[in-house]
């Protein structure tokens, strides 16, 4: 299907909008826009980071997603308290597929589960005795442990419970950081600001706990990997590239990271910030505070992971530039020969994506080097600074949309017609049973890594997998006769 | 037996509503009534003069200890006093933590579910913390709780007030279900004119004051024996007093919705009865020093 015009595509966001209420169509009206690279300031088109609309199916989180499911959960030897009710640890346990190393339950407690686990009794008395009692036994229990933090569920805002108090005196008893985090769910309109909070969190209870102590051996080209989650082992394929060019990655903020790392950053000498939305706040302050540079990098496809290196590399010495040119020009024979062999396979075909935090732009080079093209994105929870981002990498005319409705996105998807959606669980079905390949873009799918020159080697591989999956030509939905898909398309046109 | 009628009392915090409630509760148990009183604040001081105890273990300290409130049995939780009376009270928290208003919630759910609103009784009174801050103290006049409002308060200021703006909860919940106000209670200060006073007052609200009750000090030495004056010197002219409120209450057909009315209407008022004075807006934001050198 040929790509839509400027106005075909405003056409249909307007059709759209159509069954809404005149106050939903209005509000919704400004999340939905027509890409145009000529501009430089996505508030132009779009607006993002709003409420959301009763009564629609939105994806968003909540803030305590953003501080323990995104920021704090990785960490890996801290033990992560989810304070309140048992539900809201227990069904975000382990589900990000943060890789780590370590001996889980001993040294490293990434796939547990701890919860104050509220009884009526601890809304109407207060939860402080009981989350005191949790940290001592958390000290008896896992005596390995190097850190607690406190994640806030909902009812601690409700009732006013002093966890900054419970984690001050917590942590002059075992000796070790304690951290209390206001990510109650009912703050903000998404994840969004539970990244925000936590960010804040480390900066108050973290960042400064080595300030004046110089007994760190730095060197010229220590650097700290911010924002990358390692899902699937995303940041051990990126940590290598930077290694091989001669950096020294002192921190990975937070996938398979320690609080000890988190507390040698202001040591370093640059930031590189992958996930520019759940962390440039922390990146923001320690170039403030402690004067440390930061840059945004790519790691998804050789175009941009090239363009990332040189660009890293740019801020250090000849050696460093050197060895990005060295580490750019060992990979090209393998890189080279997965072009080769999947973008015959892939050429042409037609992506719609609707992630999180970078991947809505992140991902699109990697589709490119790969002869695909984006056609759709847009962010669950992203802010204008991200659409800025966004509006170069995306071609013109192509479709945006922010926080989209569950509604909105099969609509755009039954007249665009992808080849293939890359969005999260939520909508991994409802767009397969339409007959239309699908890969999660928040999991890898339980694949990945995707970053790096190891991980573009998987991504390619995942997506001709999906795409060319022979299952897609065995799908005929009971409702589509011989003649009925072209119908279907007229009937929603 | 007559259908349960189920009663709420509020007003300002110090007003002397469960001292009121409990002599009054007192008077219509002597009349024959059988009554049960529900204490929600978590001061637990709702059924002392009818225990003659400190303040009785509440619902919510025995389910904190118990584990649960599901691991409570309602014999555990109520207990009879003088004139046959049950008392239960919900407890809370200590001021400054928890959810005192979910404590509340939590007891009368406990309370309904164990079945301790039977056939048997006559009246529910329930004795509400001073002001109702959330929700959960408002729990009492919800559907199918207390259909009867009393609001206790003298004519002091900030006892108006208070009573003024319980009646603006109160139509609130009266729109969609069947609370309403069914009177004043003027606990007496001895302020000028205070019965007249409180009259006006229940008359702009749409209601009336049901009794006036004169002030006593065999309220005070009942209380340090922790006895109803009902109980403690039943000859007493006051005993009297609070039988005739019981006799008004019983009796009482005169349930509606209030027509609060507004701060300005609320100063007028208390301007014509000399409460507060005429406002001089010359003087307003002017500190002693200012009007000094004035």
């Amino acid at each position: 299907m040929a790509a839509l015009t400027r106005e075909e595509t405003e056409a249909l966001i307007q059709e759209v909008l159509e069954v809404y209420p005149e106050q939903a169509r209005k509000d919704r009206a400004k999340h939905l826009a027509v890409n145009d690279q000529s501009l430089e300031k996505s508030n132009k088109c779009i607006t993002s980071n709003r409420k959301s609309q009763p009564g629609v199916m939105t994806i968003r989180g909540c803030a305590y997603a953003g501080s323990k499911g995104v920021v704090w959960g990785p960490i890996k030897d801290m033990i992560h308290i989810s304070h309140g009710p048992v539900g809201c640890g227990q069904y975000s346990r382990a589900g990000r597929r943060n890789y780590y190393v370590g001996t889980t339950g001993v040294n490293t407690f990434g796939t547990m589960n701890f919860t104050s686990d509220f009884q009526e009794k601890d809304i109407v008395f207060g939860g402080d005795k009981k989350l005191a009692k949790i940290m001592l036994e958390i000290e008896e229990l896992f005596p390995l442990h190097k850190g607690i933090s406190i994640q806030s569920e909902c009812p601690i805002g409700l009732i006013g419970d002093d966890i900054e108090a419970v984690a001050k005196k917590a942590n002059k008893e075992i000796g070790k950081p304690v951290v209390p985090v206001r990510c109650e769910g009912f703050r903000g309109v998404s994840q969004s600001l539970g990244h925000h909070i936590a960010n804040d969190a480390i900066r108050d209870w973290v960042l400064e706990n080595r300030d004046g102590d110089e007994s760190f051996p730095t060197t010229p080209y220590d650097v700290a990997v911010i924002g990358d989650y390692n899902i699937g082992g995303d940041a051990w394929a990126s940590r290598t590239l930077l290694e091989e060019m001669g950096l020294r990655v002192v921190a990975q903020w937070s996938g398979d990271g320690t609080i000890a790392e988190m507390e040698k950053t202001p040591k370093v000498k640059l930031n590189l910030i992958h996930c520019y939305r759940s962390m440039n706040y922390i990146a923001r302050h320690m170039e403030e505070k402690y004067k440390i540079p930061w840059i945004e990098y790519n790691f998804f496809g050789p175009t941009k992971i090239a363009e990332s290196l040189r660009k890293i590399a740019a801020l250090f010495d000849e050696t460093i530039q050197a060895g990005a040119e060295r580490v750019i020009a060992k990979y090209q024979a393998e890189y080279d020969a997965v072009i080769a062999k999947y973008k015959p396979r892939l050429q042409g075909k037609r992506v719609m994506l609707y992630v999180g935090g970078l991947r809505p732009r992140h991902v699109i080079g990697a589709y490119e080097d790969l002869g695909m093209e984006v056609v759709g994105t847009g962010y669950e929870f992203g802010h204008n600074d991200d659409y800025d981002r966004t509006i170069k990498e995306m071609g013109n005319a192509t479709l945006i949309y922010d926080d989209v409705t569950g509604y909105e996105f099969e609509e755009f998807v039954k007249r665009v017609q992808p080849d293939l959606i890359g969005s999260g669980i939520k909508e991994k079905y409802i767009f397969q049973k339409m007959g239309i390949p699908f890969r999660q873009m928040h999991s890898w799918d339980y694949s990945g890594p995707y970053h790096g020159y190891d991980g573009f080697a998987i991504f390619a591989r995942d997506m001709d997998m999906t795409l060319n999956n022979p299952c897609w030509k065995q799908v005929k939905a009971p409702w589509k006769t011989e003649e009925s898909p072209k119908v279907a398309v007229a009937a929603s046109a | 037996m007559a259908k349960l009628r189920q009663c709420a009392i509020y007003g300002k915090g110090g007003i002397g509503k469960s001292t009121t409630t409990q002599n009054l509760v007192s008077a219509l148990a002597e009349l024959g009534n059988k009554v049960m009183i529900v204490g929600c604040d978590p001061k637990a001081d709702s059924t002392r003069l009818i225990l003659h105890a400190k303040a009785q273990t509440t619902i919510m300290s025995l389910a904190a200890e118990a584990g649960s409130v599901e691991d409570l049995e309602l014999e555990d939780v109520l207990k009879v006093g003088y004139g046959g009376i049950k008392c239960v009270e919900s407890g809370g928290p200590e001021p400054g933590v928890g959810c005192a208003g979910r404590g509340v919630i939590t007891a009368i759910n406990f309370l309904e579910e164990e079945g301790a609103y039977d056939d048997e009784l006559d009246f529910v009174f329930y004795d509400v913390l001073g002001d109702v801050v959330c929700g959960g103290f408002a729990m009492p006049i919800r559907e199918n709780k207390a259909q009867e409002i009393y609001i206790v308060c003298s004519g002091e200021m900030m006892a108006m007030y208070a009573a003024n703006n319980i009646a603006k909860g109160i139509v609130k919940y009266a729109n969609s279900g069947s609370v309403r106000l069914a009177g004043l209670i003027c606990n007496s200060r001895e302020t000028a004119r205070e019965d007249e006073l409180i009259s006006a007052l229940a008359a702009k609200i749409g209601t009336t004051m049901i009794h006036f009750v004169p002030r006593d000090n065999v309220v005070q030495r009942a209380e340090i024996r922790r006895m109803t004056v009902i109980e403690y010197e039943p000859q007493a002219k006051q005993a009297d007093e609070y039988r005739q409120l019981a006799i008004k209450i019983r009796d009482n057909k005169n349930f509606i919705i209030p027509t609060p009315i507004t701060m300005d209407e609320l100063e007028e008022l208390m301007m014509e009865f000399g409460i507060i004075d005429q406002e001089d807006e010359s003087i307003i934001g002017k500190t002693a020093a200012a009007e000094a050198t004035a």
